[in-house]
C-alpha cells in the first residue's frame, strides 16, 4: 500500500511538472505557427493584356482570379487590377455590366463591387514595370501603387497572348522574359517582397519564367515551350470563348478553398493535368526557400490574419470636440452673397470690345475709343 | 458581459454626438436624397437620383484643417483643401442624350468623362494643381482621368461660369477638359456609391444595381461640389456636395416592349426604408401628363408643383421618412401603366447637332447646327468648341449662317492650337433668330501623327469632344427666383436670376474622325517586299550602266590543252 501510494504521489508530481511544460510547448508551437510563413500582408497584381472583344476570355480569366482573391480576404486596396479593355460595358455585350466565366451565364465574375485600377490604354509594359518596381510619378494615387514591403507575399497573374519568351500587351508592344526577370530582381534588391508567386496563362507560358534568378520566387504556367494554351468553352449567347482551360480549372480549384483551408502548393501544381488541359502546365520551385508542400494556398491567394482575442476592457477616448465656430462673424455686418450670372451677355460683349480696344492700341492707331472700363487684361498663360 | 458593457458604451455615443451637435447648430451637416421619375412620350422612362450633403465648414481656411468628417466624404474634403478648389464638377456618361425625344435633362452631361474646376484665387500654379487633381480623381473614381493633360485642357473665357456663390470670375482659374472615349462601368459606380453616407445599403441607393443601370440608353453619374447659400438670407456659405445619377431606360431593351414600368422592373429592387442619416428622402413622379398618358399606382394625396426648365410640372410625392408610404407590405413599388398612345411631346426650344462632312483622309468640315424652336423670341447662345490639335482648323473658313444669311457673332474668342501642346478653343456668342436653324461650319485638315502617338487600335478613329451650347432660354412660366429651404433638389441646381428665362446647357454629339493611319500590321513583310523590289530594280539598273561585254574564246579540246601546257613550260607560243 505504501508502495502504491508512492507510485500515485510520484505520478501526480510528474503530472504537475509536465503540465506547465506541455503548456509552454503549446505556446511555442502556436508562436511557431504564427511566424512560420514569414509574411504579414498580401498583395496581388492581376493583369489582362489583351484588347478587343474576341479576347473576352482573358478578361474573364483575370476577373475570376480577382474574385477568388477578394473572397479569400485580400482587400481592394491591396489589389492592383489591370484590364486592357472593357468587356462588361462593351457595346457588343448582350448582358451589360457582366462578365461570365461559365457558359449559360452561370457565374458573373464581374460582380457588383469591382475596382479596376488600370484600364484601357493605361495597361502598358511601362506602367506594369513601374507598378512592380515602385517607380511611379509622385502624383500617382495610392490605389494605383504596389505599396509592398519586405514582409509582403505577392501574387502576380498575367494572361493574354504570348510566345516563346514574350507576352504581348494590347497588340502593340511586348514584354520579354528577361525584362520580367530583371524587374523581379529590382524588387528583390529593394526588398519589395517576401515571397512571390507568379502565374501565367498564355501560349508557351513556361518560357516566361525560364530566366528568373531572384530568390523566393515560385512560378506556374499553363503550357510548356512549344505548346499552345487552349480556351475552354464558347457561349453561344455571347458569341465568344469565355475562359481559358487552365484558369477555368484553377477557378474550380479555388472555389473550394476557404480562408481556413490547409490546401498547399502541391495541390495547386496538380490543377489541370494534360488530360483536361491538353497543354502541360509547368511550375518552377528551385528558387523558393521553403518546401512547396508546406506553403498554404492562402499564403498567396488569401489574406489570413492571425487574431488574438482579448478579454481586457478598453477605455474609449472622449468624443471629439467640434471646431469652435469663428468668432466675430456675427459682429461684422455681412452683405448677402449672390450667385454669379450664368450668361452675362452684356459683360461678354464688353469683353469683346475690350479685346478689340487692346488690339487697336497695339497697332498704335491713336483712335479715341470711348472710355471703356476694361480690366487690365493679363496675358493668358499658355 | 464585458462585451455587452462595451456595446452599451458605444450605443450612448451617438446620443452624445447629437447633444454636442445641438450645442453648435452651425457645424452640422445634413443629407437629403431624392428620386425623380419622368415618363417620356416614347414609352421610355427617365429616372434622376440626387443625393445632397450640405456642410457648413471652411475647407480653405488658413491654418485650421478640417479633421472631423461625418456625412461629407473625407476623400473629397481632403481634395478640396489640398488643391484649393472653389468648385468641382465631374461627370461620367455612357450614351448620348436625345433632346428631341426626351426633352431637356435636369443635369446635362456630354458622353465620356467631363471635368471642370474653378480654383481659388490664392492658387499660384493652376496648371500644376490641375495635373495633380486629375491624378487624384482618377484614383478615387477608378477612371483614366490621368490622360487629361495640357493637350486636351482648355480655359474657356466666357462659358462655364461658377454655379456657386462668388463675385469675381477671373477665367484664369478655370480649367475644362473632356475625355469622350472614357468608358463608364461598374468600376466607376462602385466608388461613387461608397461616397454616399448610407452607401448602397439603405435609402434610395439600394436601387442602384449595375446590371440594370448599364442596360439602358443613357447613364450618367456626376459629382458637383460648390459653395451655396446656407439659408434664405444668404449671409453665410456652406459647401454642397451633389451626387447625381441620371438614367433613361429604353422601352425595347429593358422594357421588353411593354409600356408599363415599375420600380422593380427598372431597378430589380423595391424601396423598403429611407436612409436613417437623411433629413429628407422623397420620390417625385411627374404626373403632369396624367391621366391622359399613364396612370400611377399606388396613388398618393401628396402633390407638389415646381417650375423647372421653364415649365410648371406637377409631381406626386412619396415621402420615405413616413412609415405609411410603404403600406402593408413594408415595401414601395411604384407602377406606371401607359394608356394608349402618347401623342406629341412639346418640342424643346433649343437643340444642337454636330457632324463631320467631307471625304477622304486629308480634309473635312465640321458642321454645328443649332435650332431655335421658339416661334417668336430670339435669344443669344454661347457656343464653345474645343478641337484637338491634330485636326488643324482653318479659321478663315469659319461661317455662321442663319436662315441662309450671314450671322455675325457678337463675341468671338479663338485660341489656336499648338501642335502637341494645346487644343483649339473657339467660343462665340451668336444671336439665334426665332424659329430658325443656325449653321456653323469650319474646315480642317487632318495631321499625320508620329507613329508612337497612335493608340493600340488606331483604325477605330479619334474622338473630338462635344461642343457646349450655353443659353438663357425664354421660359413659358415665371421662374422662381427666391431660394427656399424646402425646394426640391432637381429644381434648385442652377441658380435663377430672373423670372423670364432659364439657363440651359446643351451638348452635341462627339465626333469620331479617322486620321491617316500607317499600316501597323505587317512591317516585316513590308520591309522584305520593299527591299526586294529596290534590290532588283537598282541592281538591274546598275548592271545595265556598268557592265561591259567581252567576247569569250571557245574552249579547246583536251589534247590541245595538254599540248598548250607543255608549250607554256617550254616558253613557246600557244595554240589557239
Amino acid at each position: 500500500m505504501n508502495y502504491c501510494n508512492l507510485i500515485t504521489i510520484f505520478a501526480f508530481i510528474n503530472l504537475l511538472v509536465s503540465i506547465p511544460h506541455g503548456y509552454s510547448n503549446y505556446v511555442e508551437t502556436k508562436a511557431g505557427q504564427f511566424f512560420s510563413s514569414g509574411h504579414t500582408n498580401n498583395w496581388a497584381v492581376l493583369v489582362c493584356t489583351s484588347r478587343f472583344w474576341f479576347n473576352y476570355r482573358h478578361v474573364a480569366n483575370t476577373l475570376s482570379v480577382y474574385r477568388s482573391v477578394k473572397r479569400l480576404g485580400i482587400p481592394d486596396s491591396h489589389i492592383v487590377l489591370m484590364l486592357a479593355d472593357d468587356m462588361a460595358c462593351n457595346y457588343r455585350n448582350p448582358k451589360p455590366a457582366t462578365v461570365f466565366s461559365h457558359k449559360n451565364m452561370e457565374l458573373n465574375v464581374y460582380g457588383d463591387d469591382v475596382e479596376v485600377d488600370y484600364r484601357g490604354y493605361e495597361v502598358t509594359v511601362e506602367n506594369f514595370l513601374r507598378v512592380l518596381t515602385g517607380r511611379l510619378p509622385p502624383s500617382t494615387p495610392r490605389s494605383k501603387r504596389l505599396l509592398s514591403d519586405d514582409r509582403s507575399n505577392i501574387l502576380i497573374y498575367l494572361t493574354g497572348h504570348g510566345g516563346n519568351g514574350f507576352l504581348k500587351f494590347q497588340d502593340s508592344e511586348e514584354i520579354s522574359n528577361m525584362e520580367l526577370a530583371d524587374a523581379f530582381e529590382q524588387m528583390w534588391q529593394k526588398r519589395r517582397y517576401n515571397e512571390l508567386l507568379f502565374i501565367i496563362d498564355t501560349c508557351q507560358g513556361a518560357s516566361m519564367y525560364e530566366r528568373f534568378y531572384s530568390p523566393n520566387l515560385m512560378a506556374l504556367a499553363s503550357s510548356q515551350v512549344g505548346e499552345d494554351s487552349l480556351s475552354h468553352q464558347p457561349d453561344l449567347g455571347i458569341g465568344v470563348h469565355l475562359m481559358d482551360k487552365y484558369t477555368f480549372y484553377l477557378l474550380e480549384f479555388l472555389e473550394e478553398v476557404h480562408p481556413a483551408s490547409q490546401a498547399n502548393m502541391n495541390d495547386l501544381f496538380k490543377v489541370c493535368p494534360q488530360s483536361q488541359c491538353v497543354s502541360t502546365p509547368g511550375h518552377r520551385t528551385d528558387l523558393f526557400q521553403r518546401d512547396p508542400g508546406s506553403v498554404l494556398i492562402t499564403d498567396f491567394f488569401g489574406s489570413v490574419r492571425k487574431v488574438e482575442i482579448t478579454k481586457d476592457t478598453i477605455n474609449l477616448t472622449s468624443p471629439v470636440e467640434p471646431p469652435i465656430k469663428r468668432s466675430g462673424s456675427s459682429d461684422i455686418q455681412i452683405e448677402s452673397l449672390t450667385y454669379v450670372d450664368q450668361l452675362p451677355v452684356a459683360e461678354i460683349i464688353h469683353q469683346q470690345d475690350c479685346l478689340e480696344a487692346n488690339v487697336t492700341r497695339c497697332r498704335r492707331k491713336q483712335q479715341r475709343t470711348r472710355k471703356l472700363n476694361c480690366q487690365v487684361v493679363e496675358k493668358q498663360t499658355a | 458581459f464585458r462585451l455587452s458593457s462595451l456595446i452599451g458604451h458605444i450605443s450612448t455615443c451617438p446620443s452624445l454626438i447629437g447633444q454636442c451637435c445641438q450645442r453648435h447648430p452651425g457645424s452640422v451637416d445634413e443629407f437629403q436624397e431624392e428620386l425623380v421619375i419622368r415618363p417620356l412620350h416614347s414609352g421610355d422612362i427617365y429616372a434622376s437620383f440626387q443625393f445632397r450633403t450640405l456642410w457648413d465648414t471652411d475647407f480653405l481656411q488658413e491654418g485650421q484643417k478640417v479633421s472631423h468628417y461625418r456625412l461629407f466624404p473625407k476623400s473629397l474634403g481632403q481634395v478640396l483643401s489640398k488643391f484649393s478648389v472653389r468648385e468641382l464638377h465631374i461627370s461620367f456618361t455612357q450614351g448620348f442624350w436625345r433632346t428631341m425625344q426626351w426633352g431637356q435633362p435636369f443635369i446635362p452631361s456630354p458622353p465620356g468623362a467631363e471635368l471642370w474646376v474653378w480654383f481659388h484665387d490664392t492658387v499660384s500654379d493652376v496648371d500644376g494643381n490641375w495635373k495633380e487633381l486629375t491624378n487624384v480623381l482618377s484614383g478615387i473614381f477608378c477612371a483614366s482621368l490621368n490622360f487629361i493633360d495640357l493637350t486636351n485642357t482648355v480655359q474657356p473665357s466666357a462659358s462655364f461660369k461658377p454655379l456657386g456663390l462668388g463675385n469675381a470670375t477671373d477665367h484664369r482659374f478655370l480649367r475644362y477638359a473632356t475625355l469622350p472615349r472614357e468608358i463608364v462601368c461598374t468600376e466607376n459606380l462602385t466608388p461613387w456609391k461608397k461616397l454616399l453616407p448610407c452607401g448602397s445599403k439603405a435609402g434610395l441607393a439600394v436601387l442602384l444595381k449595375s446590371e440594370k443601370l448599364f442596360h439602358s440608353s443613357f447613364h450618367s453619374q456626376a459629382v458637383h461640389i460648390r459653395p451655396v447659400c446656407q439659408d434664405e438670407q444668404c449671409t453665410s456659405k456652406a459647401w454642397e456636395l451633389r451626387q447625381t445619377l441620371n438614367v433613361v431606360f429604353d422601352l425595347y431593351t429593358a422594357g421588353q416592349g411593354k409600356k408599363e414600368w415599375s420600380l422593380f422592373k427598372m431597378f430589380s429592387r423595391t424601396l423598403t426604408e429611407a436612409c436613417p442619416l437623411a433629413t429628407s428622402s422623397k420620390v417625385y413622379v411627374d404626373i403632369t401628363d396624367n391621366p391622359e398618358l399613364f396612370e400611377l399606382s399606388p396613388a398618393t394625396p401628396l402633390l407638389s408643383q415646381a417650375v423647372v426648365l421653364g415649365d410648371r410640372r406637377t409631381y406626386s410625392v412619396f415621402d420615405l421618412t413616413r412609415a405609411e408610404t410603404f403600406g402593408q407590405l413594408r415595401s414601395l413599388n411604384l407602377l406606371l401603366r401607359w394608356k394608349g398612345d402618347g401623342g406629341e411631346m412639346l418640342r424643346p426650344l433649343l437643340h444642337a447637332e454636330r457632324y463631320v462632312a467631307g471625304f477622304g483622309l486629308q480634309t473635312g468640315e465640321i458642321h454645328t447646327v443649332i435650332y431655335n424652336n421658339h416661334p417668336y423670341r430670339a435669344f443669344p447662345v454661347l457656343l464653345m468648341d474645343s478641337v484637338p490639335w491634330y485636326l488643324q482648323l482653318y479659321i478663315h473658313t469659319l461661317t455662321v449662317t442663319s436662315k441662309s444669311r450671314d450671322n455675325k457673332p457678337s463675341y468671338i474668342h479663338y485660341q489656336p492650337a499648338k501642335d502637341r501642346h494645346r487644343p483649339h478653343l473657339l467660343e462665340m456668342l451668336i444671336q439665334l433668330p426665332p424659329h430658325s436653324m443656325t449653321e456653323v461650319t469650319v474646315q480642317f485638315e487632318r495631321a499625320l501623327l508620329k507613329w508612337t502617338e497612335y493608340t493600340p487600335d488606331p483604325n477605330h478613329g479619334f474622338y473630338v469632344g462635344s461642343s457646349v451650347v450655353s443659353a438663357l432660354v425664354p421660359s413659358m412660366v415665371a421662374m422662381n427666383t427666391n431660394f427656399t429651404q424646402d425646394q426640391p433638389l432637381f429644381s434648385s441646381f442652377v441658380p435663377v436670376k430672373e423670372e423670364s428665362s432659364y439657363f440651359v446647357r446643351v451638348y452635341t454629339e462627339p465626333l469620331l474622325v479617322n486620321l491617316p493611319t500607317p499600316d501597323f500590321s505587317m512591317p516585316y513583310n513590308v520591309i522584305c517586299l520593299t527591299c526586294t523590289v529596290v534590290a532588283v530594280g537598282y541592281g538591274s539598273f546598275y548592271n545595265l550602266l556598268t557592265r561591259t561585254f567581252q567576247v569569250d574564246e571557245p574552249s579547246l579540246p583536251l589534247a590541245k590543252r595538254l599540248a598548250n601546257l607543255i608549250r607554256r613550260i617550254r616558253g613557246v607560243p600557244l595554240l589557239t
